[in-house]
């Protein structure tokens, strides 16, 4: 017998709700990206570009 | 089987699953916002009073952690208080008990958010400060919510540590260790916090009488509540003026917390003479909302002096 579809049918609400976490998930880990860059830079200053080899 | 039959018995077998209902606010809710609010604040004085100095940047980081940390202790604390707070009308609305959000969905949550503050604190301003969040996210979960809450009427004497801890660890971010000063800070929270509980358990007693939990107004009755309300602000009056005494308060904020320490008596004093109806429910709310105005000016007249004498 072919497998069965034992998969979890998502309802409308659900997905409405699930693309919105989703967004807000891609802002902070966009933000988080952002916010190590930033802190990086301020760390090391010039010494970002200053390499030992 | 023919297909018709092979589609009803799929249909048959479609899971219904009850999560993923949670919208971004429900889960902002988890983090218990208010909270976070005084967190975020306490934390801030921390962190400006402490000498030296961090980058802006690296200073926002760390209020940041802080208040995602105490954020994911209150969705940890949601989690295991499920049952609880689906029992008292105050917490009735929080996201579990209103099935918009799962336990396992809270509980995910809030351990990702408390591993991630923890380490974006420790690689991005110290370790010190780091581990000192993960003791406090530990000391909120484990001790208070999970052991004490539920076993002794002292819980929140003890627990009211965790709610303490923000200014040192604002302290600790900046200098990389604890101080005099910075526990000075700590304790005029720890010891604000039974006064500020108990006189709102004295109203809100039969929800905790519901709930089972052994606050004190349940336990030792509402006489010996007062009297420990009475006694704890006793000791508030001073631990409040101590800043100004250990030297890192001004003039200004020496006066205006003795005069604040002196109100927070009276009206405890107030509480422990009026004991019954609604004389006694408005003490006790007077109380309540005058002890978060204490704390908050407390902290903010901290803020200010140390902003005038930087200027």
């Amino acid at each position: 017998m072919p497998e069965q579809n034992e998969g979890i049918t998502l309802t409308e609400e659900q997905k409405k709700k699930r693309r919105g976490r989703s967004i807000a998930i891609a802002v902070v880990l966009a933000a988080l990206v952002v916010l190590f860059y930033v802190v990086t830079i301020i760390k090391l200053g010039p010494g970002v570009i200053n390499r030992t080899w | 089987m023919s297909l018709v039959e092979r589609q009803e018995m799929m249909d048959q077998d479609v899971a219904v699953w009850n999560g993923g209902m949670g919208s971004v606010s429900d889960y902002v809710a988890l983090l218990k916002p208010r909270v976070m609010s005084l967190v975020i604040f306490t934390a801030f004085v921390g962190l400006m009073l402490a000498p030296g100095s961090l980058h802006p940047v690296l200073g926002g980081v760390a209020i940041l952690c802080i208040a995602i940390g105490a954020g994911a202790s209150g969705a940890l604390n949601m989690w295991y208080d499920a049952d609880i707070d689906k029992v008292m009308s105050r917490t009735q609305k929080r996201p579990i008990p209103a099935g918009k959000i799962t336990p396992d969905e809270a509980l995910a949550f809030g351990v990702t958010l408390s591993i991630g503050s923890v380490v974006t604190l420790g690689l991005l301003v110290n370790w010190f400060a780091g581990a000192f969040l993960a003791f406090t996210i530990f000391f909120y979960v484990v001790v208070y919510t999970m052991w004490l809450k539920r076993s002794t009427p002292q819980n929140i004497v003890i627990g009211g540590a965790a709610g303490a801890f923000p200014p040192m660890i604002g302290w600790a971010a900046v200098t990389g260790g604890v101080s005099l000063e910075s526990f000075a800070l700590f304790l005029i929270t720890f010891v604000w916090t039974p006064p500020h509980f108990w006189a709102l358990a004295l109203v809100k007693n039969g929800d905790y009488q519901a709930a089972k939990i052994p606050m004190l107004p349940v336990v030792a009755g509402e006489v010996s509540t007062r009297h420990h309300i009475l006694a704890y602000s006793l000791l508030l009056a001073p631990v409040g003026v101590a800043p100004y005494f250990l030297g890192f308060a001004g003039p200004v904020y020496g006066v205006v917390s003795a005069v604040f320490g002196i109100t927070f008596i009276a009206l405890a004093a107030d509480v422990w003479r009026k004991r019954e109806g609604a004389e006694a429910r408005g003490a006790c709310m007077r109380l309540f909302k005058f002890s978060i105005f204490y704390l908050f000016m407390l902290f903010a007249l901290l803020l200010g002096e140390s902003l005038v004498a930087g200027v």
